[in-house]
């Protein structure tokens, strides 16, 4: 039995990593998720043939609560939710982890000191992991401010808990007392916590990335602890794929995964001269700037998600190009609020892929453009961001500014994530076009139709 | 050699792996993969199902049974999430237009797309 057992795990850690090669490209990625899936299901039947176990009635029933619990609210959010559901879900995974080190250090029976560091330093992990992922949660989902919270001395009282967590962690190695174990899981949690209140909500896809590694290492680590390898390698996979992503994701916004930990991003900032004035436009001539256009570059963000437009901007699109307008988008590769965001949305309505254009190919392009139509996106296309002192600079931009043309539909004069005056609506060529996104653009398709 | 060291190697080449695979996905697949990446790590699940089915006392019972429902939400929420953000990405049968060697050129810019 305990073969069987064992060969399904290995099965199951070959079907990961299988899996996750077929996410690499578009056209595989959806059968990658679903081999990884049925091997999942079979690795958890599987466990129920481990030899000398109990407690099958309460394991049953707390199967079915996670899972049914889970599944329903996975597939009754919206779209737009979905960053904070990849939070949420990695923050319970990190929970789980530690809930096997909670159980593991109670017991007290590990082969060697060496295993019960990994599991202390895994608890350690998955624990921030819990508590900075309800953080980040609570703040994508508006419970909490997305402003940086912050109070005085703080980096220091971090580093502070820190250490207490990792001295207690030290002394749980050769003691077995539980109100350590207790005091060791406080502390972890609270740093957690701490942790992610002062990050502003711009940085939190950066975060949840890397809350994602983090979870993958401490589940890594619980699996040496109890001698599993499908945790061990599903882990540690998780974990290197995870830190890359965040690097990634980091450099993507010019943000040093260090900075972005230190916090308070967009406060008290100079703000510098802003010249020039707001420039309103209405519909109607929004419209036969867009019409007589031979070539329109399309710029997604945010705002676009909120609205949920992407059907309409579909529409406004398909009118230009029974015009024989050719209609692009540029894809900043931060835009909304997680890479890969906007290439979501424009799929769902339907936008194919080959007309989403990254950062370097379209910028060559904006030139040539007639009209830029900026959607609900305000720092990715600031070009303050060139100007050393700005606290943008030397975040990479999409040239909305060096277009013929820019439209801007927005919700309003607010600033963007970052708290930056966005110098780009203030210069000559850009119309400001207010309303909610999915309203414009739905006005606009009756328009355009009319012209 | 200890089982002990095995496992510190087990360790090292999947983190290698772990690197080199996602290293080749192009950038339209990041979220996705972060919640494909995120479904993977819910094996936690059957940690906790082991652990669980171990505990004897009712405190270990109770943070067993608290590590289950943990790790079925990440491994169920995981999944759901994924499949949904994949299922957009088929390819609509609305566009019966695109040629074979159209797929084929659209296939290379994409690992192109990959290579850079």
């Amino acid at each position: 039995m305990e073969n069987l057992v064992q060969l399904t795990y290995f099965g199951t850690a070959a079907l990961f990593i299988l899996g996750l090669r077929r996410m690499s490209s578009p056209n595989t990625a959806r059968s990658g998720v679903q081999w990884a899936g049925v091997a999942m299901v079979v690795a958890t039947l599987v466990t129920f043939l481990t030899p000398g176990m109990g407690n099958y009635g309460l394991m049953i029933l707390a199967l079915l609560i996670g899972t049914v619990a889970a599944w329903i609210s996975a597939k009754r959010v919206k779209m737009t939710d979905m960053p904070q559901m990849v939070a949420i879900y990695n923050g319970m995974g990190g929970g789980a982890a530690g809930a096997i080190a909670a159980v593991e250090l109670l017991k007290g029976d590990f082969d060697s000191t060496g295993l019960k560091a990994l599991a202390v330093l895994g608890a350690l992990i998955g624990s921030v992991s819990f508590s900075g992922s309800l953080v980040a949660f609570a703040k994508l989902q508006g419970l909490i401010s997305t402003r940086p919270i912050q109070f005085p001395n703080q980096k220091i009282f971090n580093m502070a808990l820190l250490a207490a967590t990792v001295a207690l962690g030290l002394v749980l190695l050769p003691t077995n007392f539980g109100l350590f174990i207790l005091l060791f899981f406080a502390a972890a949690l609270a740093f957690g916590v701490l942790l992610t209140l002062p990050i502003g909500g711009g940085d939190m896809p950066v975060v949840i990335s890397l809350f994602n590694a983090f979870t993958g290492l401490a589940v890594g680590f619980e699996g040496f602890a109890i001698g599993n390898a499908a945790l061990i390698v599903a882990g540690t996979v998780v974990g290197a794929a995870g830190t890359l992503l965040t690097l990634l994701m980091a450099k993507a916004m010019n943000r040093s995964l260090w900075s972005v930990l230190v916090g308070g991003f967009g406060v008290e900032q100079d703000q510098g001269e802003v010249k020039g004035s707001l420039k309103p436009i209405d519909l109607e001539d929004a419209a036969v700037m867009l019409a007589y256009a031979q070539k329109v570059i399309v710029v997604p963000g945010y705002g676009m998600a909120v609205a949920q437009a992407q059907h309409k901007l579909r529409e406004v699109a398909d009118a230009l190009e029974k015009r024989d307008i050719k209609v692009e988008y540029a894809i900043h590769p931060v835009a909304g609020r997680m890479p890969g965001h906007m290439n979501v949305l424009l799929a769902e309505a339907g936008v194919e892929y080959d007309k989403l254009y990254d950062l370097e190919d379209i910028n060559p392009e904006f030139p040539q453009a007639d009209v830029a139509i900026v959607i609900g996106a305000n720092d990715v296309v600031n070009p303050a961001a060139h100007r050393k002192g700005s606290p943008l600079y030397g975040m990479p931009i999409l040239d909305v500014d060096k277009a013929k043309n820019a439209i801007v539909i927005k919700r309003g004069q607010g600033k963007g994530f970052a708290g930056v005056e966005n110098e780009l609506f203030y210069a000559d060529n850009t119309r400001m076009l207010y309303g909610d996104a999915q309203g414009v653009l739905g006005q606009l398709v009756q328009s355009l139709k009319k012209l | 050699m200890d089982s002990t060291w095995a496992a510190l190697y087990i360790f090292l080449l999947a983190a290698f792996t772990g690197y080199e695979v996602i290293s080749r996905v192009p950038v339209i697949l990041h979220t996705p993969l972060m919640s494909g990446s995120n479904f993977i790590h819910g094996i936690v699940l059957v940690g906790a199902m082991v652990v669980l089915g171990h505990a004897d006392t009712p405190l270990e019972q109770f943070i067993g049974f608290l590590g289950v429902i943990l790790g079925a939400a990440n491994a169920a929420g995981g999944y759901a999430v994924t499949e949904r953000m994949l299922e957009m990405f088929e390819r609509k049968p609305a566009k019966p237009a695109l040629s074979a060697e159209g797929q084929k050129s659209k296939a290379e810019a994409q690992t192109q797309d990959a290579k850079r």
